[in-house]
């Protein structure tokens, strides 16, 4: 029998530890791809954040080494700096990078790091059971935000893509989302890109993914889906922010 | 090859680049700012990398990055500074990852003073950040000392894959001295087979990581990995310098700069006919326990003296096991110990005043 779909060489045989309809695993798939497209599993390097994500060092089949909470960045400036000729990339979720992490985010990307930076945006704490994140939309609940998200207690919700996208060494810099099949695609497409400009030595590149969180959103899969497009997309615009070319 | 006169903190960077040291990740922080200067002029004529990090949380965690691709790399700071890379260490103590840090420190607690200070003896020995770990630290006395001990932390720290620790104060960075690059003793240096360079395709991945998340896991992890060598360290790398310690009246106790100002005292005590001794850690941790088994009974007391309110005296109590009393001198946020009153202290603990 001819097999017409297989595991990608990008991940090990490892089983996710993800909540059923997370959608971690589809953009941990992605990347794997991408890795094994552009062959160069063997020498990339990938650093692991702290957050739902943190095991991704037993998913992806490379070397990868696990940062301290939103240090992804930093860690992989030091990788980089020592190898510049692998294939260097984080993978971080909205409380790593958009909370405690900014400062390594903001100043990788101003340097210019020749890194690619994937970063998964769920609107909320996973890992830690569902507090409020930087990215937690106005009134969405949250076990920290009870009440919903109010603006003028915590303020809005952090767009680290646009914001990001005002600093020169971010070379590339786009929004995606997995909430469904076209959107998966083009997901793939950011995610190839951002690879190939670090690949290049043209700079910093980002891809800020939309993604779902459906156990601590109180939702199914499917309604955590619909959500996403409904809630998410019109306060995270998705598009390219930034393409080198353009950025001169 | 001949004495130069250098700068501490340049002999610091000077000492590192000749171990091989290629990477430094530092941010600027008082009275320190020399040696991350220094790498900055010199690294790139050997082809090494100095970047300065947005903050010592980035730099400590770049050399994290660094050290786990397999590279020699190099931090420093000074004791505020020092307090915000305590995360890191923590990461790369429990990663097991090779590196050196050094701490010039100076007086606290806060932003403190700029002065030279020992107020971080605490924080470098007994582990800044969290969970059960320990580094090699050194405290050298001289510059000369200070660019042999930065040489061999680097062996020390591939050797047992550790971060290593050098820990001098405002005065070991700022004064000059002549110093000579020698040639270490080789160790035998075990491959660094489990660094992220890529597997090219020829192995299985490499994982840096400190995080275990069974419990039995992570107190294997601690005991087997970690204690085990902790105890070898305690076993073979304990460095300290003893002076008349046997049938002394009285021994002190004393490191790095301060040792030197104690030396002076002692000399004076000695003119007027006191026996006096000295004990020097070289190694705070681990801290030369053994030597105070060589205090006899005729010795009347022991003298700690210390620019802090009194830190390295409590393992000074833990290795004299309250066979004798302990006493302590110290001055704190920058002033340094006046030798006349050392003497007087001497005098009175021998005189059976205290």
């Amino acid at each position: 029998m001819a097999v017409v779909f297989d595991r990608t060489k990008g991940l090990t045989s490892k089983i996710f530890h993800y909540c059923p309809g997370c959608t971690h695993g589809v953009i941990h798939r992605l990347v794997a791809e991408v890795l094994e497209e552009l062959d160069v599993l063997g020498k990339a390097v990938g650093v692991a954040p702290v957050g739902c994500s943190v095991f991704a060092y037993d998913y992806f089949n490379c070397d990868m080494h696990e940062a301290a909470h939103g240090r992804a960045p930093a860690v992989a400036t030091g990788i980089k700096r020592v190898h510049p000729d692998s294939v260097v990339f984080t993978y971080q979720g909205d409380g790593d990078l958009a909370s405690i992490g900014t400062a390594e985010i903001i100043h990788a990307a101003h340097r210019g790091e020749k890194i690619t930076t994937i970063f998964v945006n769920n609107a909320i704490y996973g890992m830690t059971g569902g507090q409020m994140a930087p990215t937690t939309l106005i009134g969405q609940k949250a076990t920290t935000a009870p009440y919903g998200r109010d603006a003028e207690h915590c303020g809005m919700p952090l767009k680290v893509s646009e914001m990001l996208s005002t600093i020169d060494g971010a070379k590339f810099v786009e929004r995606v989302s997995v909430h469904n099949a076209s959107n998966i695609r083009k997901t793939k497409k950011a995610i190839k890109k951002a690879f190939e400009i670090q690949l290049k030595g043209e700079g910093f590149g980002i891809v800020e993914i939309l993604s779902t969180c459906p156990t601590n959103w109180g939702m199914t899969p499917l309604e955590g889906l619909k959500w996403l497009e409904e809630n998410m997309l019109p306060y995270y615009p998705l598009g390219n922010f930034r393409t080198p070319g353009e950025v001169e | 090859m001949a004495k130069i006169l250098m700068k501490g903190n340049e002999a610091i960077g000077a000492a590192a680049i000749k171990a091989g040291c290629n990477y430094f990740f530092g941010y600027p922080i008082t009275p320190q700012n020399e040696l991350p200067e220094y790498m900055s002029r010199e690294l790139p004529k050997v082809n090494g990398c100095f970047l300065q990090a947005e903050s010592e949380v980035a730099a400590i965690n770049m050399v994290y990055g660094a050290a786990g691709a397999g590279a020699r790399v190099m931090t420093s700071s000074s004791s505020p500074g020092m307090a915000l890379k305590q995360e890191g260490i923590s990461y790369i103590a429990g990663a097991e990852l090779p590196c050196v840090i050094v701490n010039i420190v100076r007086g606290g607690p806060g932003l403190g003073g700029i002065q030279p200070a020992q107020s971080d003896y605490y924080q470098a020995t007994r582990g800044g950040g969290n969970g059960d770990y320990r580094h090699v630290v050194y405290a050298p006395s001289t510059l000369q000392e200070t660019v042999d001990l930065v040489m061999e932390a680097f062996d020390v720290a591939d050797q047992y894959r550790m971060p290593v620790m050098i820990v001098g104060d405002g005065m070991t960075g700022q004064m000059m001295e002549p110093v000579e690059f020698k040639e270490l003793k080789k160790r035998e240096l075990p491959v660094k087979d489990w660094i992220t360079d890529g597997t090219k395709g020829e192995r299985e991945p490499n994982i840096i990581n400190s995080l275990f998340i069974d419990p039995q896991e992570l107190e294997d992890h601690v005991n087997d990995r970690l204690e085990a060598k902790y105890r070898i360290i305690e076993e073979k790398e304990v460095l300290y310098e003893e002076y008349n310690v046997e049938d002394a009246d009285v021994v002190c106790i004393a490191y790095g700069t301060t040792s030197r100002i104690v030396k002076n005292a002692i000399a004076e005590c000695e003119a007027e006919g006191l026996k006096v001794g000295l004990i020097r850690p070289i190694t705070l941790w681990p801290f030369p326990h053994k030597v105070f088994d060589k205090i006899t009974d005729k010795t009347k007391g022991l003298l700690t003296v210390e620019m802090s309110t009194g830190q390295m005296i409590d393992d000074v109590k833990i290795a004299i096991a309250g066979r004798k009393p302990v006493y302590f001198h110290g001055r704190t946020g920058g002033m340094i110990p006046n030798p006349n009153d050392i003497v007087n202290e001497i005098k009175k603990i021998a005189g059976g005043e205290k």
